[in-house]
């Protein structure tokens, strides 16, 4: 026996199991591995979701299409909210089409340990290429509806001639990369405050929904005056959301220090999140 | 020696907390959190009860499995046995990295691949073809691997014409034939096998069990769990024998089977009452011995051994009495009931013989009920539980090994002409 532990040392485990493991780690090249799996998994995502309907990906455009029909009822016409210069659906269309991405993101990431305990519970594989492959799968979503969105931008743009948009659109892809890592940090943050003690599930979709209220979404920053700006500005969302609209629209707060502020935030926040899911996703199948 | 280990497990140990989670348990997290945070050790991790599942536990945790070291080597085929609640499942969860242990460390070379299920992660809406795809990803095959199998796996699941159609409209026995059809291809150096031979039917078990033993052959090692004592026999060279959640031995198969066999099986062949006051009875009759007996040495009961009960007892009055006999299995049908002829029998020592036959009974294990009959038509007395025993499978010569399905197994003349 003792020989064996003395030559023992000179084998190269593929995996020890049962050691600590440092917080941050964050394993690329097991990963990397599972791409295929995550590459299954969006296909996976896409093709069932309009499984067995007759207009099948098409219920991406309908559902963000009517939802824009409906805001431009509730809050143009009836309520007179004003969106500056900007034509309202526009606004709107762009406005759902980013929150759509990053609320869905944030929903389905924060449920990835409850959803997926029964598949967890049999097999292993790195369990963050299920988050990651569902914000994949929301990317693709969302570039179906935003290209509806460009026919209608391209249509004010051209024909009407009623925006300029500018130069910032060049930085809209890091725009919504900050945005949706934020969605998915918050969704594993989330996912591992939750296997053990549910509560804080609860507090979830309605905290999304009020942060809505507090993101330009239906109102532009410009909109907003006094305290309640401050409040908007430090909901880092709001300065993410003006500076990709302000690309195509024309008219957005591109600030750098509140950009800064909500990439650190971003930042800070996807640390936070990858410790504590790297933690819990070694046992919280015990407690799930 | 140890250059081709492929795993090593080092004082392993699992602790559950029994009951559910609430504010109970709350505290208890708090105290670890606060006791971790200063550097000292998990105050939990020191105590906990054995995991025997009859008792009342007197703490809140308990220990699925503790201090469990073993090494498994390259090529090695290792069977875990052992009764329900022995750790068996928990201690594959942590080899397969489903969860992590409480105490110890697992290591591990080679690409490893569990099957603790058949079809995890099959997508009802999703089609045969595409179900493959996804299901050898999850157990960590790549895409390229698994396209260059797929044809054989089609094959092996004899579902060619439904490839195209979505899983949920398939027959229960086509699913799980597909889902072990991409399980039986996988290459894993390592194979973690529970006890998914239970599913499918005959011609089908045959088939896996043939799969895996092809695999084994090729050098990879595989474990195996399983309360099928056949299959642990044909498949595996060593054995680990797990008794409430502590390794008693590890070893040569036949050897490790044979000790859980006469150390697990409890049998109640014999009881007596010495004493008159104490046997159990009432005015009429008392009963004074019931023994179990074998025709042959050995202490197993196997499905061939003849059975020869004998049961001594006291007639105190005299009248026309006879036996009744139930034979019940383990889930409490009765199996048989037969009767002695009523005899006028006088005060005294009276004993009653009943043979059994070998050949007749299945694998299970059995109770006897014992009836006292006052002129065949009303009980005097009656005693339950009388003997229990258990009857384990003989050397089966067939390639099956699944459960024989019956209440009985008579070895009837059935044959070809």
């Amino acid at each position: 026996m003792n020989e064996n532990s003395l030559s023992n040392e000179n084998i190269e485990w593929d995996s020890v199991i049962g050691q600590q493991k440092k917080r941050l780690n964050f394993n690329f090249g097991e990963i990397w591995k599972y791409r295929d799996l995550m590459t299954l998994f969006v296909k996976r995502d896409i093709v069932t979701v309009y499984k067995q309907t007759i207009l099948g990906p098409l219920w991406f455009v309908i559902q963000p299409l009517l939802t824009t029909l409906m805001y431009l009822l509730v809050f143009t016409n009836i309520a007179g909210i004003k969106t500056g210069a900007v034509p309202p659906i526009l606004f709107y269309m762009l406005g759902i089409t980013l929150w759509n991405y990053f609320s869905e993101t944030l929903n389905i990431t924060s449920k990835t340990f409850i959803d997926n305990a029964s598949v967890f519970g049999k097999v292993y594989f790195p369990r963050v290429v299920l988050p990651i492959s569902k914000s994949i799968s929301g990317f693709v979503k969302f570039l179906i509806q935003f290209s509806l969105f460009l026919v209608i931008w391209l249509y004010y743009v051209f024909i009407e001639k009623s925006i300029a948009p500018n130069i910032y659109m060049l930085l809209a892809p890091l725009f919504l990369f900050a945005i949706v890592v934020m969605g998915f940090s918050f969704g594993i943050l989330i996912s591992s405050l939750t296997t053990k003690y549910r509560d804080l599930m609860f507090l979830v979709s309605f905290g999304v929904q009020l942060v809505m209220y507090a993101t330009p979404v239906i109102i532009p920053l410009s909109g907003v005056h006094g305290k309640k700006r401050i409040i908007f500005l430090l909901n880092p969302l709001t300065s993410l959301f003006e500076g990709f609209k302000s690309g195509f629209l024309g008219s957005g707060l591109v600030e750098w220090k509140w950009i800064g502020y909500s990439v650190g935030f971003t930042v800070i926040l996807l640390f936070v999140g990858i410790a504590s899911f790297n933690k819990i996703e070694k046992k919280f199948i015990d407690t799930v | 020696m140890s250059k081709d280990l492929a795993i090593r497990v080092e004082n392993v140990g699992k602790q559950y907390r029994l009951g559910q989670v609430g504010t109970g348990t709350l505290s208890h997290d708090l105290k670890r959190w606060w006791a971790l945070t200063r550097g000292k050790e998990d105050p939990y991790l020191k105590i906990g009860v054995e995991n025997d599942r009859t008792k009342k536990a007197d703490s809140d945790y308990a220990w699925a499995v503790r201090d469990i070291s073993f090494d498994v080597h390259q090529g090695d085929t290792l069977g875990i046995i052992g009764r329900n609640g022995a750790g068996k499942s928990t201690l594959l969860k942590l080899l397969s990295r489903v969860t992590s242990p409480s105490t110890g460390t697992i290591k591990i070379k080679g690409r490893i691949a569990s099957l603790l299920e058949v079809g995890t992660g099959f997508n009802p809406e999703l089609t045969g073809r595409d179900n493959i795809f996804l299901n050898g990803a999850i157990l960590g095959m790549t895409k390229k691997e698994i396209a260059s199998k797929f044809d054989e796996i089609v094959e092996f699941a004899g579902v060619q014409l439904y490839i195209d159609t979505p899983v949920k409209r398939y027959s229960s026995g086509m699913y799980v034939r597909l889902a072990f059809g991409v399980a039986a291809h996988l290459e894993p150096e390592i194979l973690i096998v529970d006890e998914v031979l239970a599913v499918g039917d005959a011609e089908f078990q045959k088939k896996c069990l043939g799969k895996m033993s092809d695999v084994a052959g090729h050098g990879r090692t595989i474990i195996f769990v399983s309360h099928n004592m056949q299959a642990v026999q044909t498949l595996c060279k060593t054995a680990l024998y797990l008794k409430a959640g502590t390794a008693v031995e590890i070893g040569r198969t036949d050897k490790v089977i044979n000790n859980y066999l006469s150390r697990e099986v409890k049998n109640r062949v014999a009881v007596s009452w010495d004493n008159n006051e104490d046997a159990p009875g009432n005015s009429i009759v008392r009963l004074l011995a019931a023994e179990l007996k074998v025709a042959n040495e050995s202490n197993n009961i196997t499905i061939e051994s003849d059975i020869v009960v004998r049961i001594d007892f006291m007639v105190l009055k005299q009248m026309n009495i006879n036996l009744s006999l139930h034979l019940n299995s383990a889930t409490g049908i009765c199996i048989f009931n037969v009767i002695t002829q009523s005899l006028p029998l006088a005060a005294g020592h009276h004993t009653g013989i009943l043979r059994i036959p070998g050949n007749l009974l299945n694998d299970d294990i059995y109770s006897i009920n014992l009836m006292f009959v006052k002129d065949t038509s009303s009980v005097i007395y009656q005693f339950g539980d009388l003997l229990t025993f258990e009857v384990t499978e003989g050397q089966r010569n067939v390639n099956w090994f699944g459960k024989w399905e019956g209440a009985i197994r008579p070895s009837l003349d059935f044959s070809l002409i």
